[in-house]
């Protein structure tokens, strides 16, 4: 089958081979190791991942073969089907374990208790293993029993109170994707390449506890900083950072209905000479008589901003909202692709919001290679996968394999045992 | 002093680090408290101001400067910091000095900064044949938008994260942070140690660009695959509409407003989440024995009908929730097997919720200026290298006598002779 992997270019990780005992809350961080080359075997339950079920799926028909979320988070991995309630497969696992260079999973309990194994002793006997283990609360937690998801992890955690709206009888909200996974998953993929250094250098593995509650709690920025340093609570606003006071919004409508976030708009006084030039440029000088204040702007001597924060020199505010009202009146006349490339053009750190999509088709991320073909040979369908997180320009990312059928590898896998 | 980090799970490895802001600082921090020897490089002549959190708020105390700045603290924990302005012929000759003991470079500053002062990877290169040099910006170095600016929101917004944080009928509500300058700095972070790994199997350094909006890019994949498998955009009627679950379908799932705690915010609100139709049978037996004869519906009692029936349910589940603050609520609720919680605010997440205690995550460290402040932690712990940090961000120019004068070898005279000189 056809993916961007060079068969004959060593990967990073391809002298890894990874266990893969887990659900959701650990894929992402399986993909990770899979798509830098480690050999990823997905240990899966005799009726599939419970993730086989989610939709989205191909052509909307539910199969656990279709499944799109199954897919993203599963490419360049081996399945195999082991019933690890089955106390007939200790033996199978054992010989699999002992081959393994790491092992992840994302259970409260041991994992292969009930196959009358103990982690300690698959540990022990393979000294060199790393072991990771992923769960809500931390292995051990009095929490790591109680029913979870991302979104109740999210607003456990600290997502859900940072995002929302100025409006505040509108609720706080999680954020799209699962990303309260997501950051468990990289906190359990940096512990795991910190472990395999440390293996490099001694031979020595290790077991590593990952708490997704704990993630999300140190990825929250000024949300825990404002706290911990001085006890102050920061508020949501629309599209910007939360607060502890109101600041001005950021995100503007533009012409064509869509929206930019406008960053940090004209405050230096060159930057006010250019945000001239970009109304002239425009046509726009006479619509805005207030333009002249950026002239005014452009010869200042360079200030302060805290000449500006603190509010008592009108020439400055005047001048400061004359850039805001420039950046409103350009945006009500440029589509909002039109604004960001031509504020980016002047210097400005503008931001077109897209969705999802039209990121992936941005002519940005296509030349730089983020659209990634893999064939599904079974489907006749070749599938445009999103790229590389990171360029490493030796041992780079790849999709080696499209995403494992059901169970596809238990024969190859066991019999190479 | 140096020596001042337990973990030896990294403790091998040197890093010459111009990171700043959280995109790059993060990446660094996280190696350092593993015990990396990480060395961060400042420039003199303007007290290292290129990383615009140094001074910034909030604040221990009334005291105000670029030593005292909270979020400049928190990323930097555990680095070692020297002062060098790269613009002098001598502050060149002691980075390249410096490059030759390192294992890696590492930065993130706009495209084409290195390279201005003569510091491709070519050039790095020819310092020290293995070394890694890893580049941290938003657009990458590369491509249309390689000149562009950016910092978290603009990531956000230009990789598709604003938009897809959103309910409908609103404009996006995107992250009321930079979400993607914690993460950029975690994928900085793999990719760092990801050739390391690869340079101890090969011998060989190398190059590695990283560029934000990416790494941001991969974080939304189903909807990215609905849209080139199924030709379905995030963009459509309805849609964002992040608070409840597509992938997978659940009902209800969403956030709702709950009675206010007394003494604390006028506002309270509370998370549930129903995976599945035995979790809303579950609620809906709470509800039921809560007075709520409404949830007994049949039409409830199957996913499809709840989907079908979601903003009704919403609403219902809304009112009930009103009844209680939302930690009592969401007791209540995971008793009976069902996903839920409050949102907790800062204060209750770090200082009230018994996790936190739990998972250690708040340590306290000593910053020369600040004093004793408490810093984001490490979400994992390790049963032979574990992390651990106790000094707090460099004031500048801290470790300029360890790094020069034991790491490169310099007299005292000579250093006091650099800094007079404004080298160091």
């Amino acid at each position: 089958m056809t993916t961007n992997a060079n068969p004959l270019a060593m990967m990073a990780l391809d002298d890894l081979r990874v266990l893969e005992i887990g659900d959701e809350r650990g894929a992402w961080c399986g993909k990770l190791l899979a798509d830098m080359g480690a050999d990823v075997i997905k240990i899966e339950p005799p009726d599939g991942d419970p993730s086989r079920q989610y939709e989205p799926f191909v052509d909307d028909e539910p199969h656990h073969e279709r499944s799109l979320f199954f897919w993203y988070y599963n490419t360049s991995k081996r399945s195999i089907v082991m019933d690890l309630d089955d106390r007939s497969n200790a033996d199978a696992f054992l010989k699999l374990a002992g081959s393994a260079d790491i092992i992840f999973d994302t259970n409260t309990y041991d994992p292969i208790g009930r196959l009358g194994l103990d982690y300690h002793q698959v540990m022990a006997d393979n000294p060199g293993l790393i072991w990771c283990t992923i769960t809500n609360f931390g292995f051990g937690s009095v929490r790591d029993d109680e029913p979870q998801t991302d979104l109740t992890l999210a607003a456990n955690g600290g997502f859900a109170w940072m995002n929302g709206y100025d409006d505040h009888s509108l609720p706080p909200v999680r954020g799209g994707g699962q990303q309260a996974y997501h950051t468990g998953s990289n906190y359990a993929f940096m512990s795991i390449l910190t472990a395999l250094l440390h293996r490099d250098a001694t031979g020595v593995g290790q077991h590593i506890n990952v708490n997704i509650n704990a993630s999300v709690n140190v990825t929250t920025e000024a949300g825990s900083y404002s706290w911990l340093v001085s006890h102050l609570t920061v508020q949501r606003q629309t599209g910007r950072h939360a607060g502890v006071a109101p600041s001005m919004p950021s995100q503007i409508m533009c012409a064509d209905g869509r929206y930019v976030n406008t960053g940090i708009p004209p405050r230096r006084p060159a930057e006010f000479g250019l945000c001239y030039q970009w109304l002239e440029d425009e046509g726009l000088l006479d619509q805005l008589p207030e333009a002249a204040l950026l002239l005014v702007g452009a010869e200042l001597e360079s200030f302060s901003l805290a000449d500006v924060f603190r509010g008592d020199n009108e020439e400055l505010l005047a001048i400061f909202g004359a850039g805001r009202e420039a950046f409103d009146l350009l945006a009500s006349k440029l589509t909002a692709y039109e604004f960001f490339t031509k504020a980016q053009n002047f210097g400005f750190q503008v931001g077109v919001i897209h969705s999802p999509e039209e990121a992936l088709e941005d002519p940005h991320f296509v030349d730089r290679g983020m659209q990634v073909k893999v064939e599904h040979p079974e489907l006749g369908r070749e599938v445009i996968y999103p790229g590389a997180p990171y360029q490493l320009t030796k041992g780079s990312w790849a999709i080696t394999r499209r995403p494992p059928l059901l169970g596809e590898h238990t024969d190859e896998v066991l019999s190479e045992l | 002093m140096p020596h001042h980090v337990k973990s030896k799970a990294l403790s091998h490895l040197r890093i010459c680090d111009f990171t700043g802001q959280l995109a790059g600082a993060g990446a660094t921090k996280f190696m350092a408290a593993f015990g990396a020897e990480v060395i961060r490089i400042e420039d003199p002549s303007n007290h290292g101001r290129w990383d615009i959190l140094r001074g910034m708020p909030p604040y221990v105390d009334d005291r105000r400067g670029p030593e005292l700045g909270g979020p400049f603290n928190n990323h930097n924990v555990g680095k070692l910091g020297i002062s060098l302005n790269i613009k002098t012929e001598k502050g060149r000759e002691l980075f390249e000095r410096l490059v030759a003991i390192s294992d890696c470079v590492t930065e993130n500053f706009s495209s084409g900064v290195m390279r201005s002062w003569g510091y491709d990877y070519d050039a790095l290169k020819q310092i020290r044949e293995d070394i890694i040099y890893v580049s941290n910006c938003g657009f990458g170095h590369s491509g249309p938008y390689e000149k562009f600016k950016t910092w978290g929101p603009i990531v956000q917004a230009t990789s598709g994260l604003t938009m897809s944080s959103a309910i409908p009928d609103q404009p996006p509500a995107g992250w009321g942070y930079s979400y993607m300058d914690h993460t950029g700095a975690y994928f900085m972070a793999m990719a760092i140690m990801l050739a390391i790994h690869h340079r101890n199997r090969t011998g060989e350094g190398q190059y590695v660009d990283v560029a934000a909006t990416e790494a941001a890019l991969t974080l939304n994949g189903p909807v990215l695959l609905d849209y080139t498998v199924n030709g379905r955009p995030l963009r459509r009627d309805g849609f964002p509409d992040a608070n409840h679950s597509q992938f997978p379908a659940m009902a209800p799932h969403n956030i709702y407003a709950a009675k206010p705690i007394p003494g604390s915010f006028d506002e309270a609100w509370i998370a549930i989440a129903c995976r599945n139709d035995e979790d809303w049978h579950a609620m809906r037996d709470v509800l039921v024995a809560d007075g709520c004869d409404w949830a007994s519906n049949d039409h409830y009692g199957q996913l499809s009908g709840r989907l079908a029936a979601q903003d009704e349910l919403d609403s219902k589940i809304g009112e009930w929730c009103m009844r209680r603050d939302p930690f009592q609520s969401a007791e209540i609720l995971r008793e009976a097997g069902v996903p839920a919680n409050a949102v907790q605010t800062p204060e209750q997440r770090i200082d009230q919720d018994v996790n936190s205690a739990e998972a250690r995550l708040w340590p306290t460290i000593r910053q020369a200026e600040m004093g004793r402040v408490r810093v984001d932690g490490i979400p994992a712990h390790f049963t032979k290298t574990d992390w651990s940090m106790t000094r707090g961000a460099a004031t500048l120019g801290e470790d300029n006598d360890y790094v020069y004068g034991e790491l490169l070898g310099l007299s005292q005279d000579e250093i006091a002779g650099l800094h007079e000189e404004g080298v160091i």
